[in-house]
């Protein structure tokens, strides 16, 4: 449905456009959007020149432009990869993020099968069940988290992470999934089903290769999550070599009153480096997917 | 559904076990067992364990043993308990009030024909895509004390005449988190609601202009009505994620200056992790709860009124 009304726009493009003046759509729409897209923008920009700032450019705003850097210096990155344990924090981040992403993953598409196509008693209730678990937000359960982790022997362990870290991406990958089986036909499985196939060889050689954007976005998602998790890294991990990227940086870097803001900011490019590559690979899955999420 | 199709499959497997690896409750229970499992132990059963905590005096490595409703009634005394019920509620309304203002002004502003439609809208998301921590350290540089580039740009301006202490003034420093967290919040806002905006038919806008509406009454009597389904929902969830704010705040501030911007997550942190009062901690993450389930069925009603607006039924 949403796809003809989106064509349907697309026809009309241009729509009323033509009722509207130039110098009227220059002050009402191309003024206000290269405002917000210049104060969403500006942090980043900030953050970029600042990481190749050398020091003494850094606080003295009357012989340099503060927007501008002259002899750009990569001194904070060096300093932020070799003298650091920022590497360490990197390939944490890395391990913890596919970690969580695949066993999140791996307990959706069955979860997501099952409430969406074997219909089971009570399926329903499960995937309102799933939807609420959805609201349930990590700052009211790593208290609680943290006593658990600690009885299980998991404090301080990559571990700690990776199990908990489902506990807002199965609600989520589950939900995305749910929806995107949905558009896939129910014919399809009846065809198979008449052909003799089971249930396990009709999701593993039918739905799955049908929603693989489906499983792409939801797995794009998952990473992004993980890698910008913060509460449950800052709560379960104590020592600095298992720290991740986010925690590392804000908690490692900052040393008594001396802020490297040059390495700081470098830190937290290269921390945001992955997940935008990663996003504008797949900008178009994440945008329809993420309104397709919303819109449920 | 395909109940025929599967009889008939059975009808012709004669094995007992393929029979039962395809009957339907039994698949279901092992296809939802790795999502039940995780869900119920490290979801299900921590929310009761907080709830449990709130009632002990557990501390950090020393069991607690049942204390009644002892957390709640210190809590109810502690002036910076309700310090940071106030200001999680000022956070989470002017916040909210602002994403949804700007937030809907930018998404009728990329629905617009523009060139390079797509390269706009891949560039405003990208705050909502990065770490928040990562983007939250570059706002701790920009509002330095000293050396902002805020301050510094205005001086030049000759609006102000010295410099802003950003996080420093409490007034200032919640103005401060509450622009960041704007900032963050903006693109998710402007991209769902782009979405809603594009299902609106063309056709409507274009027998208003014949009927003599202006673009304000095209607004007010076209699209708003058709969003506001959509609204709530990205609301709710805009709301939800403001009210348990925890990162931006414990980059910027920590609830500093004189606890002026501790929110209640940040408020739950401190006394639970960093001061060892696991039970107290727990009882300050507890007290969020009401207001987490008011605004759950606010986004009950509102999907709700999106079944009625479709006509009813699922």
């Amino acid at each position: 449905m949403a796809a003809t009304t989106s064509a349907g726009a697309k026809a009309d493009e241009g729509g009323m456009g033509y009722l509207q003046s130039l110098p009227r759509r220059v002050v009402t729409i191309y003024l206000p959007l290269v405002i917000f897209v210049f104060v969403l923008l500006f942090p980043f920009y900030w953050m970029a020149i600042t990481a190749v700032k050398p020091n003494e450019q850094m606080t003295n705003f009357n012989d340099y432009s503060p927007f501008w850097v002259v002899n750009p210096t990569l001194e904070h990155i060096r300093y932020l990869l070799f003298d650091t344990s920022y590497p360490g924090w990197l390939w944490n981040t890395v391990l913890i993020s596919v970690g969580s992403t695949v066993l999140s993953l791996l307990a959706a598409v069955f979860a997501a099968y099952a409430i969406e196509r074997l219909r089971f008693q009570g399926s329903r209730q499960v995937g309102l069940g799933i939807f609420l678990a959805y609201l349930v937000p990590p700052s009211i359960l790593f208290i609680p988290l943290s006593v658990m982790v600690f009885r299980l022997g998991l404090y301080d362990t990559p571990f700690a992470l990776i199990l908990t870290y489902p506990t807002f991406l199965v609600p989520f990958c589950t939900w995305l999934l749910m929806g995107y089986f949905r558009s896939i036909p129910f014919e399809l499985e009846e065809c198979a089903l008449i052909d003799g196939a089971s249930r396990w060889q009709i999701l593993t050689r039918i739905i799955l290769p049908l929603s693989v954007p489906g499983l792409i976005s939801a797995g794009i998602f998952a990473f992004t999550l993980s890698w910008n998790e913060f509460i449950y890294a800052l709560t379960f991990i104590q020592s600095s070599e298992n720290k991740t990227v986010p925690v590392g940086v804000l908690t490692e870097l900052v040393r008594s009153d001396v802020y490297e803001w040059g390495a700081l900011m470098a830190g937290a490019l290269i921390g945001s480096l992955p997940v935008v590559i990663l996003y504008s690979f797949f900008v178009e899955h994440y945008v329809s997917s993420m309104t397709g999420a919303v819109k449920e | 559904m395909s109940a025929q199709a599967r009889s008939m499959t059975s009808t012709r497997r004669t094995s007992s076990l393929s029979g039962l690896t395809e009957s339907k409750g039994f698949l279901s229970f092992w296809f939802m067992l790795p999502a039940a499992v995780l869900l119920l132990v490290f979801l299900t059963y921590p929310l009761g364990l907080g709830v449990w905590l709130g009632f002990t005096d557990t501390r950090v490595g020393r069991e607690g043993i049942w204390i009644g409703l002892e957390n709640y009634e210190y809590l109810w005394d502690d002036s910076i308990f309700w310090l940071s019920v106030f200001n999680t509620l000022l956070y989470t309304i002017s916040a909210s009030i602002l994403k949804f203002a700007l937030g809907l002004w930018l998404a009728l502003l990329l629905n617009e024909n523009l060139p390079l439609k797509s390269f706009f809208r891949a560039v405003v998301l990208l705050p909502w895509v990065v770490p928040t921590v990562l983007s939250a350290i570059a706002f701790w540089w920009i509002y330095d004390s000293q050396f902002s580039i805020i301050s510094w740009a205005l001086i030049e301006l000759g609006v102000i005449d010295q410099r802003i202490n950003f996080l420093g003034d409490p007034n200032n420093a919640r103005a401060s988190v509450i622009a960041a967290n704007v900032w963050r919040g903006i693109p998710f806002v402007a991209i769902t609601l782009l979405a809603g905006l594009q299902t609106i038919p063309q056709s409507l806008y274009e027998a208003a202009t014949l009927d003599g509406a202006s673009r304000w009454q095209l607004f007010r009597f076209v699209t708003l009505p058709l969003l506001t389904p959509i609204i709530a929902i990205t609301m709710t969830f805009s709301v939800l994620f403001t009210f348990t704010d925890f990162q931006l705040i414990y980059v910027l501030t920590r609830g500093g200056p004189v606890n002026a911007t501790h929110l209640m997550a940040t408020l739950s942190f401190q006394r639970g992790i960093s001061g060892g009062q696991l039970g107290e901690g727990a009882a300050i993450a507890v007290a969020m709860i009401p207001f987490l389930l008011a605004a759950i069925l606010f986004s009950y009603f509102g999907l709700q009124r999106r079944k009625w607006q479709q006509g009813g039924g699922d």
